[in-house]
């Protein structure tokens, strides 16, 4: 019984190392989204462009992305040209910029090109702790139900278009 | 040309690592003394020739020679020259060479000592070491060389070290961690050799016990500095933060401490044996743990280094090898060893038998917080974390219990106690520590909690001193005289379990003393908090080595009287384009103030944090007290003592 016993450390981290092995390779900061699989939470937010109130009746009936930024943020500088891109290729994107100043905002998109089919304002940023925002920018897909599909945080690039696009379908 | 020559010398001293791993383990079966007799110079070659790659990669540095791909991400023309020595072991492959050669200077360090140990010992503790040595060489060579090159296009400058990285709390804490996990080597490789040999007798823990005392110091020291880095360094005061990566540190600590505790009772009663190995081997094993969980991108932490799939394979290959093997041993040879002597419920040995399973059961604790995320994934569960409250409510009760029994062990006699000699004590210290901490409570209008910690505090502080005096005042010589003759392991461990307590009442007051505020404030605008008026003078812009920084400076008073100018920045590293916080300190021994700035709101107005955290200094000098008993345990005079002749 006792030698038994001994083996319970060899046979405790065995089952440790198997568990070890599985998690190898996968990106451990990759958290799932709690709105996947749900319709968008209900807004009324203000337009960038004609100042009119914008609500959940008023998003696409294609599928598209909802990409937050804001004029502060360092990575939706990279990430902007990219998104101007993808809009002339014919992706439908609602922004909504993110605890940002209109006017800032509105110099931005006059500067580096507008690729939104309109913009949010979310000043106060309810609607980004609505959909569990950590940072901008950050990306959702949208299909055509209206259902989040997928959650993309950080940049939008050449490299992780392939996954997001293949959401988008 | 040193790159290369660096890179050579590694693969040599991997050479020298596989011999001294088998040389004298032949020598041992075979009974062949000169075989044995080699590992003393394999392991001070290796460790020359580890040394050579060390300082070849030193001088890539020092010479910004970005034609090394390590070089070029790490360093920069303009990187202040101490913080080019430091970024050698700033990241990945320089830190995994930084622990080789630490590895190998605990290796020397047991070679040049091998005459304290018996012929056929020493030899195959150093072999065991040689195995280690083999198993982090071949991951450094094969996985993460630092001295690749990048030819023919080499960068003019390089991407700069961490901006996280470059302090001077950065420079000091990796080298001093390092010590203590891979100390914890020496001590492994002493279990394992005890288990090869079957000479698992009481005197194999006397020989492991310097090494491991001086490995928990510096550990000890290694996570104190971790902890006040994060502290002024992050820039929201907090001190330790249950992070993965910090666990990994800690773990080893908790196990490392049961190790000392249970080295003591092998070492005089010849009980515990084969607990005492096993304790061995798993407080290693948590190192090589911490190891894998920084470098595989397992987990997600502050500290990870950038996560590769195949060093992740590699390196738990490594661990399945050392541990497993290690492991298997164990249940194969530990069968043999069987305690003779028996102990009573009163004596010594029960006490620290509680005090090895308390410090077991808070290691599991910890781990079970730590890995939960990775089974509850594995499992198929989703995605969770488990944060500071879980923590905080399952292990704080545990070590405060333990605290508890701290102070009796001492009082203690070894195999059996008389009910009169702990009881006396015991009902003096309750009575004292209950109405001091009491009084304290109801004078600052703390709650239970405050109570019970202080109470605990004040309990080990009266028994650790009356523990002492009874001890001097014994016998006729007068007290200076037998205070003097009592050893320094004796101080050692009391200089240690009051460090404890100094952490502790730190801890206590820094938790339910201190004021926090989040403030918006402009300069000329003032701000009180816990009685100290802060006023925001002004913010500069200024341009540092390869930073552009806004400082800011406060005015803190007390009652009308200036106490203390603070200059908290904000610094933005232009090379790696990021910003950090340098938070203000005003240190002092009951309170320190802390001004950091947030994020600028407006034209004028800048978000601020104003912190007075009360007793933070405590938790630092405890730990400082902890190290100091650590090394004064190492430092006992009775482990120089020369092996008999065999």
């Amino acid at each position: 019984m006792r030698k038994f016993f001994l083996f319970f450390p060899f046979v405790a981290f065995s089952i440790l190392s198997v568990v070890l092995y599985v998690q190898i390779g996968k990106d451990a900061n990759y958290m799932p989204s709690a709105l996947i699989g749900q319709t968008v939470p209900e807004f009324t937010l203000v337009s960038l462009t004609d100042d009119e109130l914008v609500s959940n009746k008023d998003l696409p009936n294609q599928p598209y992305l909802i990409n937050f930024w804001g004029t502060w943020c360092a990575a939706c500088h990279v990430e902007h040209p990219y998104l101007v891109q993808l809009a002339r290729s014919g992706v439908v994107i609602v922004g909504v910029d993110y605890k940002d100043k209109k006017s800032l905002a509105e110099q931005w998109l006059n500067k580096k090109g507008d690729p939104y089919r309109y913009v949010l304002m979310d000043e106060l940023g309810h609607f980004g702790v609505d959909m569990g925002i950590t940072g901008a920018p950050e990306t959702f897909v949208v299909d055509s139900q209206g259902v989040v599909v997928y959650r993309h945080q950080g940049e939008i690039n050449a490299q992780n278009w392939p996954v997001i696009e293949g959401y988008l379908q | 040309m040193f790159p290369e020559l660096g890179q050579f010398s590694l693969i040599l001293s991997l050479f020298f690592a596989l011999s001294l791993a088998v040389l004298p383990l032949v020598g041992y079966w075979k009974g062949n003394r000169l075989l044995l007799e080699t590992a003393r110079p394999l392991t001070l070659i290796m460790s020359m020739l580890v040394l050579v790659g060390f300082i070849s990669l030193c001088i890539a540095f020092l010479s910004d020679d970005f034609s090394v791909l390590y070089v070029a991400q790490n360093s920069n023309t303009q990187l202040p020259i101490w913080y080019k020595v430091s970024a050698v072991w700033g990241s990945h492959e320089g830190s995994l060479l930084f622990w080789v050669l630490i590895l190998c200077g605990w290796c020397s360090a047991v070679a040049l000592k091998i005459r304290t140990l018996p012929a056929d010992v020493g030899p195959i503790v150093l072999a065991v070491l040689g195995i280690v040595c083999v198993g982090f060489l071949s991951f450094l060579l094969f996985t993460s060389s630092p001295f690749v090159r990048i030819l023919p296009d080499a960068p003019l400058d390089g991407g700069d070290l961490n901006p996280l990285l470059q302090d001077f709390g950065l420079i000091v804490h990796p080298p001093v961690l390092y010590m203590g996990y891979v100390g914890f080597s020496v001590a492994f490789a002493f279990a394992v050799a005890a288990l090869i040999t079957g000479n698992l007798n009481a005197s194999w823990a006397r020989w492991a016990r310097p090494w491991t005392a001086a490995s928990w110091a510096f550990l000890t020291l290694g996570i104190t500095l971790g902890s006040w880095w994060a502290y002024y360094e992050l820039g929201w005061g907090g001190w330790w933060f249950w992070d993965p990566v910090e666990n990994a540190s800690f773990m080893p600590w908790l196990s490392g401490t049961a190790l000392l505790h249970s080295l003591a009772v092998t070492e005089k009663r010849g009980v515990f044996k084969s607990w005492t190995v096993l304790l061995a081997i798993f407080t290693f094993s948590l190192s090589l743990l911490g190891a894998f969980l920084v470098r595989s991108g397992v987990l997600t932490s502050v500290h990870s280094f950038a996560a590769d799939p195949t060093r992740g394979v590699f390196i738990l290959g490594l661990l399945i090898v050392l541990i497993g093997g290690s492991l298997l041993l164990y249940a194969i040879r530990a069968a043999q060893v069987r305690s003779t002597v028996s102990f009573g419920l009163s004596g010594r040995e029960a006490w620290l038998l509680l005090n090895n399973i308390l410090l077991t059961v808070l290691t599991l604790t910890v781990l079970l917080g730590t890995l939960y995320p990775l089974l509850f994934d594995v499992l198929g569960l989703g995605k969770i974390s488990v944060g500071a409250p879980y923590f905080n409510a399952v292990f704080s009760p545990i070590a405060l219990l333990l605290m508890v029994f701290m102070a009796v062990g001492p009082l203690s006699r070894w195999h059996q106690t008389s009910a009169n000699a702990l009881l006396v004590p015991c009902v003096i210290a309750v009575l004292v520590s209950v109405s001091v901490s009491a009084g304290l409570v109801y004078l600052l209008g703390f709650g239970v909690t405050a109570f019970i910690s202080l109470a605990v505090a004040m309990w080990v502080v009266v028994l650790s001193f009356y523990d002492w005096f009874s001890k001097v005042s014994a016998g006729t010589k007068g007290i200076i005289p037998r205070a003097r003759q009592l050893p320094r392991n004796y101080y050692g461990m009391l200089l240690a379990h009051l460090g404890m307590v100094v952490t502790l009442v730190g801890i206590v007051l820094v938790t339910v003393n201190s004021e926090e505020s989040m403030l918006r404030l402009s300069p000329g605008d003032q701000a009180t908090v816990a009685g100290y008026e802060f006023r925001f003078d002004r913010v500069e812009q200024l341009k540092g080595p390869n930073y552009l920084s806004s400082k800011g400076q406060f005015t803190a008073y007390k009652e009308g009287k200036q106490v203390a100018v603070l200059y908290p920045e904000k610094r933005f590293f232009t090379t790696r384009q990021q910003v950090m916080t340098e938070a203000a300190l005003d240190a002092g021994f009951t309170r320190d103030l802390y001004v950091s700035l947030g994020e600028r709101v407006d034209e004028q107005a800048w978000g601020v944090r104003v912190y007075v955290k009360s007793f933070v200094r405590w938790i630092w000098l405890g730990g400082l007290l902890m190290m100091a008993g650590g090394l004064l345990a190492a430092l006992d005079k009775r482990y120089r003592k020369r092996a008999r002749a065999i």
